[in-house]
């Protein structure tokens, strides 16, 4: 029997970005498809799916809330980008970063979620400045840590610093649990065949990367060059390089720190690329990490994210329902719902 | 991402002002999963049969907005949402001939926590009606 838990599902709607693109799906169905799949929580990437964002009309926040009531879902992460670039020949003032952060944090309040999903190049000093209106409107600011980064890289490790001494629960953490890829997935390993890598390249890197000896850098801004030229060494092209690159940029992090940061993370992104029909990720060890939340006491949602739509497409149609589908049924499974 | 969808053929087409042919257009759509500032549009390097087109000859119209592709670094709040298609007008008196085309086309995007931004890709044979 699984161990009493207070941890919650949900769903970004990223997973379903293949179909929205195309326009197969509005964004009202996709929620009630989140409805028929018995997901609980909604997250969504503003600049994605929300006309205009960050300038919500009152229209869709009323529309938004009409969708939450009917299809009986729980809004919970908006997820916000800082576009410091965005003026020409000049970053954002330090002003200015505020006043977007702060824009986020009243919409994400106007939609009715609790925790924004902070992109990974917003300084602690900014988050810091930003607590007392997280505060105000009741939003957390959870930074995401994605992968090649874990909760020990040095950014994290900052932040960390922040967090400890602020000690507010509204600066945390975001978890990607493509932190724990630990097999390279399968759809990768295709698609680099499909762009005309070689076997022998395209083993070698797979055999490389899930015994953890593949050369790499893993850490941010830093160029990698190992790789490259083991690549060219074995006969590769230049575009063996990118998509080398590409497709070997996660990690398997030590899930043993998971206990110490716990009380740090609000939010996890549930990351996944192939679902397998009997409810398993074929990289992703869930069945290990999951306990380990249950036991360190996590309480917050599990959001799956699928993202295998990008290796696919080239050559497939995406089926993001199937896929969610399946991750979800696993969750129910590992959290002892089903 | 997106790659193989960037040129959207169905919108190709020359195009007629004032009984002169002006020009050609075409759709695009941005390699990227969220809707962005049209600032953060980098270059679109187009080329038509081999040959590489001005990028000061080419316009996009996109949410209901013209804009000549050089000056959309001075777009800080227009939005090109995630999955829309703009039409692309390329100046060119007497457009291009009937019968097909290849359109190969790399379009730069320019996202603060990729550095240096990142690039899509994508070429189609497209036929021109007469």
């Amino acid at each position: 029997m699984t161990q009493k838990h207070n941890i919650k599902r949900g769903v970004s709607l990223y997973s379903f970005q293949d179909e929205y693109f195309h326009r197969k799906m509005t964004l009202e169905d996709i929620i009630a498809t989140t409805q028929k799949l018995d997901i609980p929580g909604i997250e969504i990437i503003g600049d994605q799916m929300i006309p205009n964002y960050p300038n919500i009309s009152n229209e869709f926040v009323k529309q938004w809330h009409g969708w939450m009531d009917k299809y009986e879902r729980t809004p919970v992460c908006l997820d916000m980008f800082l576009d410091w670039n965005k003026f020409k020949g000049r970053v954002m003032t330090e002003d200015e970063k505020f006043a977007s952060v702060t824009m986020d944090i009243i919409n994400a309040n106007k939609l009715g979620c609790t925790v924004i999903r902070v992109i990974h190049d917003v300084q602690p000093e900014l988050l810091e400045k930003l607590e007392p209106v997280a505060r105000k409107f009741n939003v957390k600011l959870a930074l995401e840590i994605h992968a090649p980064s874990y909760y020990d890289s040095p950014f994290e490790q900052r932040l960390v610093e922040t967090f400890r001494l602020v000690q507010s629960p509204y600066l945390c953490f975001t978890l990607d649990m493509g932190v724990f890829t630990k097999r390279l997935p399968r759809i990768v390993k295709e698609r680099f065949l499909r762009e005309g890598m070689k076997k022998e390249i395209v083993e070698y890197l797979a055999e490389a990367y899930d015994t953890g000896t593949l050369p790499s850098s893993h850490e941010l801004g830093t160029k990698e060059e190992t790789l490259p030229k083991k690549i060219m060494e074995m006969g590769g092209r230049e575009e063996d390089i990118y998509w080398a690159m590409m497709g070997t940029h996660g990690v398997y992090a030590n899930p043993a720190l998971l206990k110490e940061y716990i009380p740090y993370t609000s939010h996890i992104h549930g990351k996944c690329y192939d679902l397998l029909p009997e409810y398993r990720e074929y990289s992703i060890p869930y069945e290990e990490i999951v306990p380990i939340l249950i036991e360190g006491g996590y309480t917050g949602y599990i959001d799956t994210e699928y993202e295998g739509n990008r290796w696919i497409q080239d050559a497939f149609d995406v089926d993001s329902t199937e896929q969610v589908r399946r991750h979800q049924m696993m969750l129910k499974k590992l959290l002892g719902e089903a | 991402m997106y790659d193989k969808y960037l040129i959207v053929g169905e919108e190709f087409k020359n195009i007629f002002e004032g009984g002169q042919v002006t020009g050609f257009q075409f759709g695009l759509r941005l390699p990227y999963y969220r809707g962005v500032v049209c600032s953060l549009v980098g270059k679109t390097e187009l080329t038509v049969d081999g040959e590489l087109v001005d990028y000061d000859m080419m316009y996009v119209t996109i949410g209901g907005k013209t804009i000549k592709m050089t000056e959309l670094e001075n777009e800080p709040v227009h939005k090109w949402e995630f999955g829309a298609t703009g039409i692309v007008k390329v100046e060119k008196p007497g457009g291009l001939k009937a019968g097909e085309h290849q359109l190969s086309l790399r379009q730069h995007m320019k996202i603060s926590y990729v550095p240096g931004g990142f690039w899509g890709s994508d070429a189609k044979v497209l036929n021109l009606a007469g």
